[in-house]
């Protein structure tokens, strides 16, 4: 094999990438268990897309290990209308779940940051339940560059 | 596990019905399960699987975190002091242990 000095870089700085994550491609998840599962949390509901939910990602994640995430739900957190839950979904991982936030009226805000790992560029999505039944859907796709080599 | 240690920032004092932001990191690997070692064989998943804050007994927020959240899990949410009271966090490992700490907040 004639690999090049750069081919060669490329080729070990992916390895290790891949040895960090440990994720097999078979293993992936699928944007169907995906939906599926969305359609568990909203206990049938079609999800409404946007409205009051807000996630925020990076566009563009230089490290999948690490990418910070936001979601916010306009919401006036009362005790008879506030957001009970918000879940956050990765379409590529090997496992699609990734968080479960349960808010409270005592929450003020129905706001959360966390940051989560990303197996490679993929979507990423929020679904919002609340208390009155409504449920709201956001998604985002973030581009993950794993070890430079444009993964 | 040893050697864990959470971290939490919360403001000393808030006026009343006011929303404050809360900040909490604990250090603790979050083993995927689908991680290989130097032997080839998988290294058994050990993750923080829930996390909850209480406000003087009361759920305020609540999570449950799955493999793909990052090492170092850092969790920052809001709650809306009404009085002075205590916060209570605790952090639920796979392996059983619970990771607790308590922070006093004030009324201005």
């Amino acid at each position: 094999m004639n690999l090049t000095r750069r081919q060669m870089l490329c080729a070990s700085v992916g390895a290790a990438a891949a040895g960090v994550f440990g994720f097999s491609l078979s293993a992936s998840a699928t944007p169907e268990a995906t939906a599926e599962s969305i359609k568990n949390f909203a206990g049938g509901k079609e999800p409404a897309m946007g409205g009051d939910l807000t996630l925020t990602t990076p566009e563009i994640a230089e490290n999948g290990n690490t990418v910070p995430i936001e979601v916010s739900v306009a919401s006036p957190m009362t005790d008879d209308d506030y957001v009970e839950s918000v879940v956050i979904y990765a379409e590529g991982n090997p496992n699609p779940d990734v968080a479960v936030f349960h808010f409270t009226p005592m929450s003020g805000a129905a706001e959360a940051k966390t940051r989560m790992r990303l197996a490679k560029t993929q979507n990423v999505v929020a679904v919002a339940k609340t208390s009155k039944g409504q449920v709201f859907m956001d998604k985002k796709e973030v581009k993950v560059t794993i070890g430079g080599c444009g993964g | 596990m040893d050697n864990i240690k959470p971290r939490v920032k919360v403001p000393k004092s808030a006026s009343a019905g006011e929303i404050i932001t809360i900040k909490t990191l604990i250090n603790h690997p979050m083993e995927s399960g689908l991680r290989k070692g130097k032997d080839g064989n998988l290294i058994p998943r050990q993750i923080i699987n829930k996390f909850t804050c209480e406000f003087n007994g009361k759920s305020v927020f609540s999570c449950e975190l799955e493999p793909a959240i990052s090492a170092n899990p850092y969790i920052e949410f809001s709650a809306k002091v009404t009085e002075a009271g205590t916060f209570k966090f605790s952090w639920l490992d796979d392996d059983g242990s619970v990771y607790e700490t308590e922070n006093k907040i004030a009324i201005k």
